[in-house]
């Protein structure tokens, strides 16, 4: 068996419009891996085949030794997709609670996750009316619910404030070292410092994968952004 | 499929319902409010009323449980929860059902406040079976239910669900009988408005249909909504093309 995220010569398409060529990732569990890439590049396309959720026409994509959309895989993945998923009639508790209870995890979990996402002050507020910001961390707290072996993180932290981005990350790097398996896309290229592992998308292809010290001496940039341009404009 | 997860699904819509107190007036006063009009309008002519009523009970508790779920169903589609839901260990079946549970409930309070109403204020004198109209007032709720989980799969906003509202119940209204005997529709409409959902709510509880042929027809508006939940089930997928 090998644990973690498997992907090789991943092809999708949407109506016959092409949307990834071929991409083939490793995400070893205690792996933190950024995927990052400019918009229309094929990142959510890719996490949302991790997930299960998106048909592919060829390739493999294993989790944890399973094909993705399994049944056994559906409590070992937490999942924040770009959009918001939560109900804006409910409160922050009552929508993580909901989750637990089809997740079948026990409502102290809520609590938790609902702490861990720093919402205690709105636990009693309804969805509708939060920030955008507060909305993307009520998807995170279900993320986390239950002990999922593969997170995959959708812009998590799009729309938040310094502070409460370098408080996301460091939840993601204990989760890491938990030895949790985690997939995250951001299009903030200062974020790829934080990561063991960066894989850069332009077009569904793969046009770098490697540690950010890499990317920088690759590129022969001082910063992420540049190293990001040159890398694209090199690109065939 | 569970009966837990299903019962915690209808438990959160009833909960979502009753954060918006408006929807719950118009779902349950809008029924009562229509039958009591018309009880006004036939106010001298109570013969007319008694002819007409018991079949309303028939068609608005399908019309207003259609719009309702279809926009509520659609809105869990489009907003990314659906998806989410999916991609939890949880069955279709629950979700469904959930929904077909949820909205039973509300289905009975509307349905047993305008069969109350209408048998105590609006002066509705049904030949000796108000039984009869809150069990097919009940059941033409849960088609519309039926139909609108079914149905808001092929709208894309919340705009094309409402519009299939005078696509589908109008038709069905026009084809009922209420306004042109069914005898008296030309062949190919009298078969088409012999099978349609609303039709079979309508002869249900018309004065001089048989205990039996009610019970009948029931059946038929059973038949139909287990129909219109499968098919709602099998446009939940969950994975996309």
């Amino acid at each position: 068996m090998s644990p973690g995220v498997v992907v090789d010569h991943l092809v999708v398409s949407r109506r016959a419009h092409p949307i990834l060529h071929g991409v083939s990732l490793r995400v070893a569990p205690g792996e933190l891996v950024g995927l990052l890439g400019p918009s229309g590049s094929g990142k959510s396309t890719l996490m949302r085949t991790l997930v299960g959720v998106q048909a592919f026409q060829s390739g493999r994509v294993l989790v944890d030794d399973l094909p993705v959309g399994s049944p056994a895989l559906r409590d070992r993945i937490g999942y924040v997709a770009q959009s918001p998923a939560s109900y804006r009639d409910l409160t922050v508790e009552e929508n993580v609670r909901y989750f637990a209870a089809m997740l079948g995890v026990e409502a102290r979990d809520a609590s938790r996750v609902i702490d861990v996402v720093d919402l205690n002050a709105h636990r009693h507020d309804l969805v509708s009316s939060l920030s955008g910001g507060e909305i993307n961390r009520v998807s995170l707290a279900v993320a986390l619910l239950g002990a999922p072996r593969l997170l995959v993180l959708d812009e998590p932290t799009v729309g938040l404030d310094p502070v409460l981005r370098e408080r996301l990350w460091t939840v993601f790097g204990h989760l890491r070292d938990q030895g949790l398996a985690v997939v995250v896309s951001s299009h903030v290229m200062d974020e790829a410092a934080r990561c063991d592992r960066l894989v850069l998308l332009r077009e569904g292809r793969v046009i770098f994968e490697g540690g950010p010290d890499l990317l920088l001496t690759t590129t022969n940039s001082s910063t992420y952004d540049n190293a990001f341009v040159a890398l694209v404009r090199s690109a065939p | 499929m569970t009966r837990r997860r299903t019962l915690i699904t209808a438990q959160r819509i009833l909960t979502q319902l009753k954060h918006d107190p408006r929807t719950i007036g118009l779902v349950l006063a809008v029924p009562a409010g229509l039958v009591g009009l018309l009880a006004w309008s036939l106010l001298h002519r109570p013969g007319q009323f008694n002819a007409l009523g018991p079949r309303l009970l028939g068609v608005f508790p399908l019309t207003v449980m259609f719009l309702v779920t279809s926009v509520t169903t659609l809105r869990e589609r489009t907003s990314g929860t659906l998806e989410r839901l999916l991609t939890l260990p949880v069955a279709k079946g629950d979700i469904i059902g959930g929904y077909a549970v949820a909205f039973s409930l509300v289905a009975m309070v509307q349905s047993a406040l305008v069969a109350l109403l209408s048998y105590t204020v609006f002066g509705l004198h049904h030949v000796g079976i108000p039984w009869r109209s809150s069990l097919v007032a009940l059941l033409s709720g849960l088609l519309g239910t039926a139909f609108g989980l079914a149905l808001s799969a092929l709208a894309t906003s919340e705009f094309q669900a409402v519009q299939f509202m005078p696509a589908f119940i109008l038709p069905q209204l026009l084809l009922s009988g209420l306004f042109v005997p069914l005898g008296d529709l030309p062949l190919g409409l009298r078969q088409v408005a012999d099978v349609l959902p609303m039709s079979a709510a309508i002869r249900a509880l018309q004065p001089n249909e048989t205990v039996s042929g009610a019970l009948l027809q029931s059946a038929v508006m059973l038949g139909y909504i287990g129909a219109a939940l499968c098919v709602g089930a099998l446009t939940l997928r969950r994975r996309q093309p």
